[in-house]
């Protein structure tokens, strides 16, 4: 069984049978990365081209990885090292990868709707990686399935989003996500950093993050860029972090077994403290190996799903 | 060398009036209306089930000549604008250089006239280079011929240089053209901020960026007594202050895009760059707002502001397309389908909001089929109706949202100085 579509670009519109498909894909993808010998034949003669126009090492490497537990062949771009740096246009560079021949496109772009337009361009099958403010629908699913993991089901959870929504493309897929599976989301953050209208998402937005914090079953905080401040969007990292940062009094806020989770790399001290960075109820490490096996059932599943037997 | 249009429904914006009238055109000029009008020698147009109106006037046009022929040049903005039945148009002056002098203003109007389609009317601009530093030779520029000032694609921040220009423009008689926007609130924006904004990442330009500097130019105006035109209006804020200061009095103007009340932000779902326009989409809540202004006679004029730019520039990420979309040659047909036959204004008023209204704010001979007028005519065929395709376009710009959207009532022929210039949506000299 294969995914509907060519591309995965947004988490919007994808039905819950098809989020609930990709999580248990991973499942056994997971299995495979704890092997000892962790390859499998499944993309055996298929290409994977990752394009980064963003510096992400942990993003692309968890493509890389994905892509060669599979036996898939994989080349990277990026793009201060390549045509783009030139001059050359993202449907040009689109163009000179498909007619190389590569099957999946990985792109990371600073340009929200990049990942769009590089769709409807080329042939290969697109995974949005990033785009701008957008979406990042592999984040997403990878917190949706360490949740699921974790706490067994994600219907009826209360799962609170933290910090900088406004430019977060990982909120966004995360809303779609958590939504379409049945889980409440709860926003909270500087209202300068509150995008307008985001509670037509069906999301609940506080501007009391205590009052976010109460009972979440899942507390996902969100990096802080340094760059807002200097852009005048918030005051200061001090008053951030006494604000919004969530440390340890915060997080006796929320049910005592709720999950921490961050997309990282992480602001230690700023929006999260390094004891709850570090504490039991951080499944920040457990997102990042996660990320390598959803990334795996997607490559598999987007590239048709003939060969799950030798997955296995 | 006479022209007679027979059989049409004469539309007369000056006193409202709607009949069917031949209109016998003589020299250049209208020679006369009336029943059964008959001319030995002159050719004959039959206009049956049509309406014969003064010539379209477009007051906000980008011909990108000089400095950027490869969106458009005059001769290209002007077959677009005849083939859009457009008679009279008057181009923005962000060219490269700018038109901010004698000089340039001539050599538009100059070589305009040589092609012999469109009037070509420029458009000077208020500040030297559009810098917002120093007023434009204003008064020079009124002498060669400039029909308005405006910084259009840019706006006057400098409030005390704008209230200069004001008092200078009212001296020399003449409306000074607003590009209502803050750069500090629309800074980095790429559409309208709101939901459908949040949806797609993209940074949105609020409507008060619009807002506070129509209410900023409106005070100005009410102080300097200078006739201010707001250009592009997009917001129901913007309807609302236009409206209320010409309740108080307040010597303004404002104008409408076909696109600013035909679409609205949900259109920029794909990221599809020609729907990145500024200022940009707004919500539907804004589109009724501008149609009720259309209605209510708070809007006086339909603009296009045709912004070509070439398949390159806009064929990239959304972030990074220039702003700005064609108009000429679907305007007609929108404000038919979209206002006429949607039911916000009625022939009469339509044509008014297109010909006199225009004309008057640039002070321009046109808006009428008086005798003795320039035999500037449109013929409209209300019952025509195409599908968009914008290869066919004669604008050198294929940037349009529109492409295959079926539009009704379309301009038949175009008549510029007695001398048919476009008929059945192609060029005179294409003609057999």
């Amino acid at each position: 069984m294969a995914i509907n579509g060519k591309d995965l670009i947004s988490l919007k519109n994808i039905p819950a049978e098809t989020i609930k498909l990709i999580l248990d894909t991973a499942e056994p993808m997971k299995e495979i990365i704890k092997r000892q010998i962790k390859k499998v034949p499944t993309l055996r003669g298929r290409t994977v081209v990752t394009v980064f126009y963003e510096a992400s090492t942990r993003t692309r490497t968890s493509f890389e990885l994905a892509a060669k537990y599979l036996s898939a062949d994989v080349v990277n771009i990026a793009a201060a090292t390549s045509s783009v740096s030139k001059g050359e246009s993202l449907k040009d560079t689109a163009r000179t990868i498909t007619s190389m021949g590569a099957d999946v496109v990985v792109l990371r772009h600073p340009m929200a709707g990049a990942s769009e337009l590089l769709a409807r361009t080329v042939d290969a099958s697109v995974i949005n990686a990033g785009d701008g403010a957008h979406e990042h629908p592999t984040q997403a699913l990878l917190d949706l399935f360490t949740v699921r993991e974790k706490k067994g089901r994600l219907e009826g959870l209360k799962v609170a989003i933290v910090g900088d929504i406004l430019h977060s493309r990982v909120a966004r897929s995360d809303i779609w996500g958590y939504t379409t599976m049945g889980a409440e989301v709860r926003l909270a953050g500087p209202a300068t950093l509150m995008p307008p209208g985001i509670e037509k998402t069906g999301a609940r937005v506080y501007n009391d993050l205590e009052e976010a914090l109460e009972g979440a079953d899942v507390v996902n905080i969100l990096r802080i860029q340094l760059e807002r401040q200097r852009q005048g969007l918030f005051p200061g990292l001090r008053e951030y972090a006494v604000m919004f940062g969530i440390n340890r009094d915060r997080l006796k806020l929320a049910a005592p077994d709720a999950l921490v989770m961050h997309p990282g790399p992480m602001n230690r001290g700023v929006e999260i403290s390094p004891e709850v960075a570090d504490g039991l109820q951080s499944v920040i490490n457990t997102q990042v190996t996660n990320g390598v096996a959803v990334r795996m059932a997607l490559l598999y599943l987007l590239t048709g799903g003939a060969h799950i037997e030798a997955a296995y | 060398m006479k022209l007679l249009i027979r059989g049409g429904t004469v539309v007369e914006p000056v006193d409202g009036r709607m009949l069917e009238q031949d209109v016998l055109l003589s020299d250049g000029r209208i020679a006369g209306t009336g029943r059964n009008l008959s001319a030995a020698g002159a050719e004959v147009i039959d206009a049956s089930g049509k309406l014969v109106v003064p010539g379209l006037v477009d007051m906000h046009v980008h011909l990108r000549e000089p400095g950027y022929e490869a969106k458009e040049t005059l001769l290209t903005g002007a077959r677009a604008a005849v083939r859009g039945g457009f008679t009279s148009v008057a181009c923005m002056p962000n060219t490269n250089p700018v038109v901010d002098n004698a000089a340039l203003v001539s050599y538009i109007k100059n070589t305009a006239a040589a092609l012999g389609l469109a009037r070509v009317y420029p458009v000077g601009a208020i500040s030297r280079g559009s810098r917002g530093e120093e007023l434009a030779e204003m008064g020079h520029m009124k002498k060669a011929g400039a029909a308005a000032f405006s910084d259009d694609g840019q706006p006057v921040a400098d409030a005390g240089l704008m209230r200069r220009a004001m008092q200078y423009a009212r001296m020399l008689g003449m409306t000074v053209i607003s590009h209502c926007e803050n750069k500090e609130l629309s800074l980095g924006g790429t559409m309208h901020e709101g939901y459908v904004s949040t949806l797609l990442g993209l940074k949105g330009i609020p409507a008060s960026s619009e807002e506070v500097m129509v209410a900023r130019d409106l005070l100005l105006a009410e102080e300097t007594g200078c006739r201010l035109h707001i250009a592009h209006v997009s917001t129901a804020g913007s309807v609302r202050l236009v409206r209320e200061a010409k309740a108080r009095g307040i010597r303004v103007t404002a104008e409408v895009t076909p696109h600013h009340f035909t679409l609205t932000d949900e259109a920029v779902v794909g990221y599809d760059t020609s729907t990145k326009v500024n200022p940009p989409l707004r919500t539907a809540f804004d589109v009724a707002a501008v149609k009720e202004g259309l209605a209510d006679g708070t809007i006086d004029v339909i603009a296009t502001d045709h912004a070509p730019h070439t398949i390159e520039e806009k064929d990239v990420e959304y972030e990074r397309a220039p702003f700005g979309m064609v108009g000429l040659e679907t305007a007609m047909g929108l404000v038919w389908t979209e206002l006429v036959v949607g039911g916000v204004l009625t022939p009469l008023q339509a044509v008014t909001k297109m010909t006199l209204h225009p004309a008057r704010v640039l002070n321009i001979p046109g808006g009428t089929l008086g005798a003795g007028a320039p035999a500037d005519i449109t013929i409209i065929d209300p019952a025509a109706s195409e599908t968009v395709d914008p290869s066919l376009f004669e604008s050198k710009g294929r940037n349009t949202p529109f492409a295959g959207r079926a539009l009704k009532g379309l301009p038949w022929a175009a008549i510029v100085g007695g001398r048919l210039v476009m008929v059945e949506r192609r060029i005179a000299d294409s003609l057999e």
